[in-house]
Order: structure tokens, then C-alpha cells, then sequence
């Protein structure tokens, strides 16, 4: 009969998932001409029974992966609660429950125990985009913390706001004393911002707090050096000279060493000096967040796991308004180059690869996942990087309507391609070398299908040989 | 992308620094105390205070955590004593193996001292006063024997299948009557007579007449190397003509042979005028004839001199790096070394066309590209003793001039050249981009250039077989290869998987962005700019626990023999041996990772990795930064504040 010529597969091992409360149900599942048939087995009492004709709709869903996941993955009070277990100066507040005070911010935030609300909301309209301090890192070893936020708006006529002064006030009073604003624009950018309304903290507002300026280059010219370097990384008929002078000339690598350098000076300021560190640029959205991100990995081994990786991502990106659909809308072979293309989120990852290459040892994630989170960063079948704020994702429903990538990175299958086979946990802070002659360009991503990438590729799966004879010893 | 990083402590500083026993019976010739080593590339100049020795082989600077640095007075190549300062007196010492020490001195006249010593221990004049006629490794006279025998190039031609019938033994040059500066064996085509050989030697520059480098057995077809020949604008060699003729007959595959001039055109052309120059093609039959323009010693030396100039340099930017590296052109002599080595494999596997490789004078370039060709075609000289081999053929018997290129005595410096550390390097480019194919590590090849300048072993010794015989290098000096073999740990690439077949060709890619700077060998010594943790390390760390391991378990299985001849009807009985070898493999890993977690401090804030630490790393001195005043700062009264709160 015809019927049965449709049935290709007609006997499956299955597993029923009920509706909340219950216990799924493991049983063989059989397609019959006329009905679709779950049993769990003799004598259980819930068989089931489907008519086909009753089918009104058939879903393939992605394996294993569930919406509603990311919530649970990183949720967003975990940092809180992280920082709670270390110390009490530190409280979550609910001030942006709407995303009233600040757009890009996310509904919790972490700020001084003695500073109400009023206050933060009032600092808030003293800083551009409305992002007032936050607390963004607690180093554990001794009581310091790194803040981001974007510039005060302190304009021509230097006006000042006094909530936010009691604000960072009340920072150095937890943290020790001392602080030290980074930031990430050159003295000279941040007087022409002054013209706009901008400007930085004037030092007789805020005593304790120095100011050092790490000029970091973002938006347009990042964007130009990045597809001036793809230009040069595909084509091969450059001659050596050239070639090196294109490299030269593209600057990614001077972009890559001056991040390096300002991060690994933010962890130097927390880790040796025992200064607070306040990390801000102009909206405080890319290189702020390059910054802080940069020194957390530097300083906390728990950055460095797989899933202490994925939290610093959604902590430190997505949930702090990095804004990826503007930046990451196009990459380097657009055509027309929108105004808020840049790269910075990619520079982000070649700073993390470069880590990798001097500490290969530390990092629980390979290669594998910074080319995998490039990707997806771009572009994705996932929810993860859609949108640039919290705002933005919750009006969207993107939790609700679309799956984690995360979860997706988490399942066992993808452990040979992301993780590293010889990771060993280091509980030291990785200091790495910023010299030029240290610095690689990141073969893996930027010549990826100019090159063959098959004798890497042997020597990784030889290395993972190597480790799981051992571990396999293990289990055995 | 994966590599294994060598990290200082990996590049053994085998032999370059005498043991402890032997250390009581240097004499001092020359004590300085307070003496300061600089950070090379420190910019506020941070220091280590410590006494500087001189010794009759070394100088020794032992720092006030009684860190030892023992530089060998053969591996200095240059001492500069800088202009008077408050400090005191600097001296700086570049070595030939690219360490560069920076000393001050508190009293001139210690420095004076130092620096006369210096340049007088560092710059011999006769090879009996060379380290190696010194050292020695307390081995006896059979041992020292066997230590050269272990390479037998005989037998290496042997294994080529050579002689056979096309190629044969030949004793022209026993007595080097026709090329002192060849070997007493050659091989050359079964066809080629005496005369022959001596009519085309006569045509060659330096008699260096065509020889066989390398036999490939699988296409029966042959490198061989010569000189260039003696024609000048028209001049010509019908013995020179028959020689080429042979070698072309001997290879049965196929009816034409490449003839590879490495220089440039505009070199070769410029030789004719001097009565040298290249094989006219109208006069030679069935030859193609190629120019790959691989630039002189002269270009290199001066190359590898701006590439050191630039690296050099304080605070150095990315941009200046990069623009240095291009200017200096070393990648691209580089590239062009490893493109006209693949030229010849490829004419080798392609085509099977014997190939005839010559540059001026054929002890350089040709060397460099004949064994190149060969590492390529070859997979017997990726493993350490084929490399050790391939060493021996192509430099040492054919006449490459170890002791000229390296400045071994005190002698013209225009004959000194990188020609030697280039063809390291372009091995290291190979392993770089094939990183199983090889046995030996980045760590041999160091060791290696490391040797080939330190004087202490009599293999690179002389420009020639017949100077090395002269000098009695076998009874006097001992071999490096031996001790090299003994570290052979040491040395072995983790990710090596041999090829089943002899003949893997490796068809390397030289795209440009494939050649990158070698920092583990122009930085060997700048401990700072390493990565600062070795896979390589770890895995040979877990062989080495698993080999201790495997020991113990054999001395317990040995145990529990005696055990059971002891009281043979007790309970040990076979099963519970055969119990012990099942669970033994399970004992390895969870005794490894006990070991290795228990290597890092839990939450010790002050201990950091392997040398990573802030002050090493100069991201800026901090402590000026942080009390740095505020630049004033110009108040703009103008402009209308757009933004509002």
C-alpha cells in the first residue's frame, strides 16, 4: 500500500517531553500507516496514541537547544552575586529597571552601597548616553575595582555635577583611596570634545583621581585599518616588500599593541598599585568596553574558562550596549562604509588570540571559539548578538523568539573545535609581552582562505590525540 | 594555527657553559665587581648589580641573585665601549648567536681593561687557539673516534643507492689534486672519464667541477652542484660540454636537464667580464638554463646587519618594526632561497630532470639551495640524524667556508655572512608551515647555530675537508653530532609523524604572509618578548611523567617476581599480575595532573609565570604615569555646548 512507502524510518528510539512539572517519558516511537505510536515499554500506563490525520502541524527543532536558554546560561545578576560573596560594599540597583536613565545600560547594575538611586539617576544626566559609573570588575585579591562609564558632559564652560563627584567619591572610599581615570581618547581629542558638550574629569572636582590618557582609535579609522589589512591578506600576488609594507601600513597590529597595552595597564593599576580604575572614552560603548574586558581576562582566571569566557562576553558586550547590529554590520568588503562600522569587537578578540598564542596554556577555549564568536558576531542564525542594547533585545523579544548561542558553543560536539586540549588552570595574572616582535598577525582568521589550513589543522587534531590517550586512560 | 613556543629555558644552554666541577679550575683573569647589566630594552634603564669574571674561554657575570651569564669569548663578535657617564663606563657585547649584552662599568679603567681582554680573547688568530683544541668532554680516545664516525657520508651515499649503474665512485680527488676544496670522494656519471673530469675542472671557477649532491632513486634523477664556468663572453669546455652531457645521459627518465645559475642575471652577467660567467645554452645540449637570483654574501650580511639594528631598538613601534623588517629585505632573501629550493624539487618530481645547481663559487648558495632541495624531496632529512647528515654533505664536505662566513679567527670581515643561519631559518619556515613533518624541533636548530659559531666542537672548523685534515680536527677536537644525539630529548618535535613512504614531497606555499620574523632566534636571549608558556614543554613533561612512570610500574611487576619465586603457593597469582598491567595505564593521567596542579600557587599574588611579570614587560613605567602632573590645559571659551543634560 502506498502509505507504507512514505514511512522511511518506522521505528525510532524517542523521548516524550511533557509540559512543565512532569517527567519526560523514554520509550520507542513508531509511525504506523495511521497513527504515530509512543510506547515506554510493557505494562507502563501512558502509551500514546496519535492519529495521523490529527498531525495539524510537524516542527524540526535545532538539536538540543531550547528558547529561553541564555537567561539561564549568564544570567544577569551572577556578576552581582559573584561580587556579593566578596565583599558587602557593593549593591545591585534596579534605577534602569525600565531603561529609563540609560538607554544602553541593562536593568542591573552594580554600584556603591551608600549611593541611592537619586543620586545615580543624577549622574546619569551628567554623563552622555546616561552612563554613570558602574562597577564592572572586583579584584578579589585586594579589594580594587575597575569602573566603565562614558564621558562626563562637562562641556566649554567645565559645569560640574555634584552626585556624580560623591559618586566616584564614594568608589575610592570603598576601593582604597586612589584612583585612576583611563581614558581612552588623547588630551587633545578630549578638549575638541569639550567644543561638543564632552570632556573628562577635571581634577580639582575629583580628588584622589588621576587621569592618564591611552589614546585608542575606534570607529572610521579602525574600520579603514582593518579592511586595508583583509585588502592586503587577499592578494597573493604582493611581493615581500610590499606585503610588509601594507602590513605596515594598515596599522592593526599598532591598534592591537596599543589596546594590549592599555589594559594591561588598568590590571598593572588594580593588581600592583591597588588603584581604583575608572575606564570611559566618549560614549564608553567600544573602547571603554575593550578595555575593561581586555584586563578582566588579564587578571581573573574565571574569564578564562569556557563558560567564564561566554559570561564576560554578555556581561562585558552585550549586555553593556556594544552596539553590534551598527558596528558589525558589514565587515571589510562593504561597498558603501556606513558611519558606525567598526571593528572593535573584533579587535577585541585578536587582543584575546594574542593572549592565547604567549599564555597557550591558560585559555580553556581555543582558536576555534574566537573564530566561531567572529562569526556569529557578524552573522547568525542565533539571537545572541542581535540588536545594540538590552533596550533594544527586550523590545525585540529576542529571548523569547530566538536560541542562545551559547548553548549551541556548549554542546559536547563542538569540543574538539572550540576548546583546548592542554588548557591547565592558572590562578596568576598573564602579563603578556607588548613588543612588536611578539605580536602575530592572527593567521587563523585573516588569512583563513588564502592559505591551506590543513597541516594546522593536522598538527591541533594531533594535539588533541596526544591529550585524550591520556585522558582516555583516565576513564578507563 | 598551532606552533610549539620555546621558551628560554627549553633552548638548552648545553656546553656553553662549563659544569660546576670543572668551574673551581678557571682562573680569573680578571675580576670587576659592581659592575651593572642593563635591561636591553628597559627604557628607564633598569639594572642588575653582580661581578663580572673573565676566564681563559669565558666571560661570567653572576648577578646579586647569583644568576649566571656565560658568555663564550669565540661568540662575541663585537665589543663597543661607549662614551663616559655618571654610572660609569658602558660596554656593549653583541654575540654572534644575537645576544646583546649591555654592561656599565663603575671605573674606566676596569672597563678599558675588559675591553682590550675582550677583543683580544675574542679574535684568534690561529685555529690551535679555538676552544675546541681545549675542551674537553672527558671522553676517551675510542669514544672520540666513534663521535666522527657516526655520520659516514659512504654510507649516506649508499643509501641513495649510489653507486649503481649510471653513478659511480670516483678518485680524482684523493689526494685533492683537482679541487682541494671538494671531498676525496666524489660521484660522478659512469660516463665521465678522467679526462673529462679534469678538462671540466680546469673550466670551473676553483676546479669545483660538477659533482653529485643527491641521487633521487624514485625518478632516477640527480642533483648535482659545480662552480660557475670559465667563459667569459664566448669562451668554451667541449670536456665541460661531455660532463653535462653525462650527467644528462645518466638519467634515463628523461632527455633534457635544468642547469640553475642561483645569482641574479645581472651578477652572472657582470662575472663574464671577469672571464667567469654562465653555461651558454647554444653550446650545451638538451640543458634549460635558469636564473633564480638569490642575492650575494655581501646583500646578506648587510641584510641580517639592519634587521639587528632595527630590533635593537628601544620602544620600538609597530609601524617602525615593520618598516624596518621590509627595508632590511631578509624575508625576501629568504623567500627567494626557499622559491629556488622548490624550483629544484619541483624539476626533481615534476619532470624527472636532473638538475645542475651552481652559484660564483658553489660553496654558498648552491649549498643552500642543493640542501633545501633535498630536505624537501627527502623525508630522511627531517629526522635529526639525517638533518646531522644533510649537514655534513652539503656544507661541511662540499667546502662551505665555516670558519670565513663565521668569522671563526680574526680575518677579513667582508667574507663573513649569514649564509649558514639563513638556511636554519628557511628550515624553521618549513617546520613552521609543516608541523608534523618534522623529528627535530626549533630547539636543534638553535643548538646547531649555536655550535656552528662557539668553536667548541671541530665540525664547522676550516673552509675545507683538506684544512680540516690539516689540522688534525678528528684526533684533536671532538664531534657536536654525538652530544647532540645523547640530548636527542631535548630536541624531538611532539607533533612528528613520520611518513610512511621515503619520498613525501613537501610543496611549501611562499606567499609572503607565510614568512614571519624568527623572534626565537634573533631574541633568543631576550627572555621577555617569549611567549611564556610552552606547549612544548607540556608535552614533554607528560612523556617524561609517563616514562618515570612506566619505570616504576616495571620495578613494582620486578618486585612482585621476586615476590613469587619467593613464596611460589602464595597469593599472588598470575591474575593479579595481570590485574597491575590493566590498571597501570590508568595511574598515568591522574598522577600527572595531581603533579602539574600542585606547580601552580593558589591565589599568591606576587609569584607570576614563567617571567611574566608588569616590569618586565615595560607597557610604560607606571610610576611616572601615575605622578605625571596634568598637562595645562587650554580652556576654549568659544564654542556653543550642543549637549545638554
Amino acid at each position: 500500500m502506498e502509505f507504507s512507502e512514505l514511512i522511511r524510518t518506522g521505528r525510532a528510539e524517542a523521548l516524550l517531553l511533557p509540559g512543565p512539572g512532569q517527567p519526560p517519558v523514554r520509550g520507542t516511537l513508531c509511525i504506523t500507516s495511521h497513527h504515530l505510536l509512543l510506547s515506554a515499554g510493557h505494562g507502563s500506563p501512558g502509551d500514546l496514541w496519535l492519529l495521523l490525520r490529527n498531525v495539524d502541524a510537524v516542527e524540526k527543532r535545532p538539536q538540543s537547544l531550547r528558547l529561553g536558554d541564555a537567561a539561564n546560561l549568564h544570567p544577569p545578576d551572577h556578576f552581582y552575586q559573584q561580587v556579593a560573596l566578596q565583599t558587602d560594599a557593593w549593591r545591585l540597583s534596579a534605577v534602569n529597571r525600565d531603561f529609563d536613565v540609560c538607554a544602553s545600560y541593562p536593568p542591573a547594575l552594580v554600584v556603591p552601597v551608600g549611593i541611592g538611586d537619586e543620586v545615580l539617576a543624577r549622574s546619569a544626566r551628567f554623563r552622555q548616553g546616561g552612563r554613570f559609573p558602574v562597577l564592572c570588575y572586583y579584584h578579589t585579591t585586594n579589594g580594587t575595582v575597575m569602573l566603565r562609564s562614558s564621558q562626563p558632559l562637562q562641556g566649554a564652560n567645565r559645569r560640574r555635577c555634584a552626585e556624580d563627584e560623591e559618586l566616584l567619591r564614594a568608589v575610592l572610599a570603598l576601593g582604597g583611596g586612589r584612583g585612576l581615570v583611563l581614558d581612552t581618547r588623547s588630551a587633545q581629542a578630549v578638549q575638541q570634545a569639550r567644543i561638543t558638550g564632552g570632556g573628562t574629569e577635571a581634577k580639582a572636582a575629583y580628588p584622589g583621581w588621576k587621569r592618564l590618557h591611552r589614546p585608542l582609535e575606534r570607529g572610521r579609522p579602525l574600520q579603514d585599518s582593518f579592511v586595508r589589512l583583509v585588502e592586503a591578506c587577499t592578494d597573493p600576488s604582493l611581493s615581500m616588500d610590499r606585503w610588509l609594507s601594507r602590513l605596515d601600513g594598515c596599522r592593526w597590529l599598532t591598534h592591537v599593541k596599543e589596546t594590549l597595552t592599555a589594559a594591561c595597564l588598568a590590571a598593572q593599576g588594580m593588581d600592583r598599585e591597588g588603584v581604583c580604575i575608572l575606564v570611559h572614552g566618549a560614549e564608553g560603548t567600544d573602547t571603554t568596553l575593550l578595555v575593561t574586558s581586555l584586563a578582566q581576562l588579564i587578571l581573573d582566571p574565571k574569564c578564562r574558562t569556557m563558560s567564564g569566557f561566554q559570561s564576560l562576553l554578555e556581561r562585558e558586550w552585550i549586555q553593556a550596549g556594544h552596539p553590534f547590529q551598527q558596528r558589525c554590520a558589514h565587515s571589510a568588503y562593504a561597498q558603501a562604509r556606513p558611519k558606525h562600522e567598526a571593528p572593535v569587537f573584533l579587535l577585541f578578540l585578536d587582543c584575546v588570540w594574542q593572549l592565547s598564542r604567549q599564555f597557550p596554556l591558560s585559555l580553556e577555549f581555543g582558536e576555534g571559539m574566537l573564530l566561531a564568536v567572529f562569526e556569529h558576531a557578524y552573522a547568525s542564525p542565533f539571537g545572541t548578538f542581535l540588536c545594540n542594547s538590552e533596550k533594544e533585545r527586550y523590545l525585540c523579544e529576542v529571548k523569547t523568539k530566538t536560541h542562545s548561542l551559547w548553548s549551541s558553543l556548549n554542546q559536547s560536539k563542538e569540543r574538539r573545535r572550540l576548546r583546548n586540549p592542554i588548557y591547565t588552570p592558572n590562578p596568576l595574572a598573564l602579563w603578556p609581552s607588548v613588543e612588536p616582535q611578539s605580536l602575530q598577525l592572527w593567521a587563523g582568521l585573516f588569512l583563513r582562505w588564502t592559505r591551506p589550513p590543513e597541516p594546522a589543522q593536522e598538527a591541533w587534531e594531533q594535539l588533541w590525540r596526544i591529550v585524550t590517550e591520556q585522558e582516555g586512560g583516565d576513564t578507563l | 594555527m598551532l606552533s610549539t613556543h620555546i621558551s628560554l629555558e627549553d633552548t638548552p644552554t648545553l656546553y656553553s657553559a662549563p659544569s660546576s666541577s670543572t668551574k673551581r679550575s678557571y682562573i680569573w683573569r680578571l675580576k670587576v665587581e659592581q659592575v651593572k647589566l642593563l635591561d636591553r630594552f628597559s627604557t628607564s634603564n633598569k639594572s642588575l648589580t653582580g661581578t663580572l669574571y673573565l676566564t681563559a674561554t669565558h666571560l661570567l657575570f653572576i648577578d646579586s641573585l647569583q644568576k649566571e651569564t656565560w658568555i663564550l669569548h669565540h661568540h662575541i663578535a663585537a665589543v663597543e665601549k661607549l662614551a663616559l657617564t655618571t654610572a660609569g663606563c658602558p660596554l656593549v657585547i653583541q654575540c654572534k648567536n644575537f645576544r646583546i649584552v649591555h654592561f656599565i662599568v663603575p671605573r674606566e679603567r676596569d672597563c678599558h681593561d675588559i675591553y682590550n681582554s675582550l677583543l683580544q680573547l675574542s679574535r684568534q688568530a690561529k685555529y690551535e687557539d679555538l676552544y675546541a683544541f681545549s675542551y674537553n668532554p672527558k671522553q676517551n680516545e675510542s669514544e672520540q673516534i666513534q663521535g666522527w664516525q657516526l655520520i659516514d657520508l659512504a654510507e649516506e651515499y649508499r643509501r641513495m643507492d649510489v653507486p649503481n649503474l649510471n653513478w659511480k665512485l670516483s678518485d680524482a680527488n684523493r689526494d685533492y689534486k683537482i679541487c682541494e676544496t671538494y671531498p676525496r670522494d666524489l660521484y660522478v656519471p659512469r660516463a665521465a672519464n678522467k679526462p673529462t673530469i679534469v678538462g671540466s675542472s680546469k673550466f670551473r671557477s676553483k676546479g669545483r667541477f660538477p659533482v653529485l649532491s643527491y641521487y633521487h632513486q624514485d625518478k632516477q634523477a640527480a642533483i648535482c652542484r659545480c662552480s660557475q664556468p670559465l667563459s667569459g663572453f664566448s669562451a668554451r669546455c667541449l670536456e665541460d660540454e661531455h660532463m653535462l652531457q653525462a650527467i644528462n645521459k645518466a638519467n634515463p627518465s628523461n632527455r633534457y636537464m635544468y642547469v640553475m645559475d642561483t645569482r641574479p642575471k645581472l651578477n652572472a652577467m657582470a662575472n663574464r667580464a671577469a672571464g667567469k660567467g654562465y653555461e651558454n645554452e647554444d653550446n650545451y645540449s638538451n640543458i634549460r638554463f635558469q636564473f633564480v637570483g638569490i642575492e650575494n654574501i655581501h646583500v646578506m650580511r648587510t641584510s641580517l646587519q639592519k634587521l639587528l639594528e632595527v630590533n635593537g631598538t628601544k620602544g620600538l613601534s609597530v609601524s617602525d618594526f615593520f618598516s624596518g623588517l621590509e627595508s632590511s629585505g631578509w624575508l625576501r632573501h629568504i623567500k627567494a632561497v626557499l622559491d629556488a629550493a622548490i624550483f629544484l624539487a619541483k624539476a626533481i618530481v615534476n619532470e624527472s630532470a636532473s638538475v645542475l645547481v651552481h652559484c660564483s663559487d658553489g660553496w654558498d648558495r648552491t649549498s643552500q639551495v642543493c640542501s633545501l632541495g633535498t630536505l624537501l624531496l627527502d623525508s630522511y632529512y627531517r629526522t635529526i640524524k639525517g638533518f646531522m647528515v644533510l649537514i655534513e654533505k652539503d656544507w661541511i664536505s662540499f667546502g662551505h667556508k665555516f670558519s670565513d662566513r663565521c668569522g671563526h679567527l680574526d680575518g677579513d670581515p667582508k667574507e663573513v655572512s649569514p649564509v649558514f643561519t639563513q638556511f636554519l631559518e628557511c628550515v624553521w619556515h618549513l617546520t613552521e608551515q609543516f608541523p608534523q613533518a618534522f623529528e627535530y624541533n626549533e630547539a636543534f636548530l638553535l643548538q646547531i647555530h649555536e655550535h656552528v659559531h662557539s668553536c667548541q666542537f671541530g665540525n664547522f672548523l676550516g673552509n675545507c675537508q683538506k684544512e680540516r685534515e690539516d689540522l688534525k680536527l678528528r684526533e684533536k677536537t671532538y664531534s657536536l653530532w654525538p652530544f647532540l644525539l645523547d640530548d636527542q630529548e631535548k630536541y624531538l618535535n611532539p607533533f612528528y609523524t613520520p611518513s610512511s613512504q621515503k619520498f613525501t614531497v613537501l610543496e611549501p606555499n611562499t606567499v609572503p604572509f607565510n614568512f614571519k620574523f624568527w623572534r626565537n632566534m634573533y631574541h633568543q636571549f631576550d627572555r621577555t618578548l617569549h611567549p611564556r608558556q610552552s606547549v612544548f614543554k607540556l608535552i614533554m613533561n607528560k612523556n617524561d611523567q609517563n616514562k618515570q612512570l612506566e619505570k616504576e610500574i616495571k620495578e613494582l611487576e620486578s618486585k612482585i617476581k621476586q615476590q613469587k619465586t619467593r613464596h611460589t603457593d602464595t597469593v599472588l597469582t598470575k591474575e593479579s599480575l595481570h590485574c597491575i598491567h590493566a590498571d597501570s595505564p590508568a595511574l598515568k593521567p591522574s598522577l600527572c595532573f595531581k603533579k602539574e596542579q600542585t606547580l601552580l600557587p593558589v591565589n599568591d599574588a606576587i609569584r607570576t609565570i614563567e617571567g611574566s611579570n608588569t616590569a618586565d614587560n615595560r607597557y610604560s613605567e607606571y610610576a611616572e604615569e601615575f605622578s605625571k602632573t596634568e598637562p595645562a590645559v587650554v580652556s576654549l571659551e568659544y564654542g556653543v555646548a550642543r549637549m545638554t543634560c
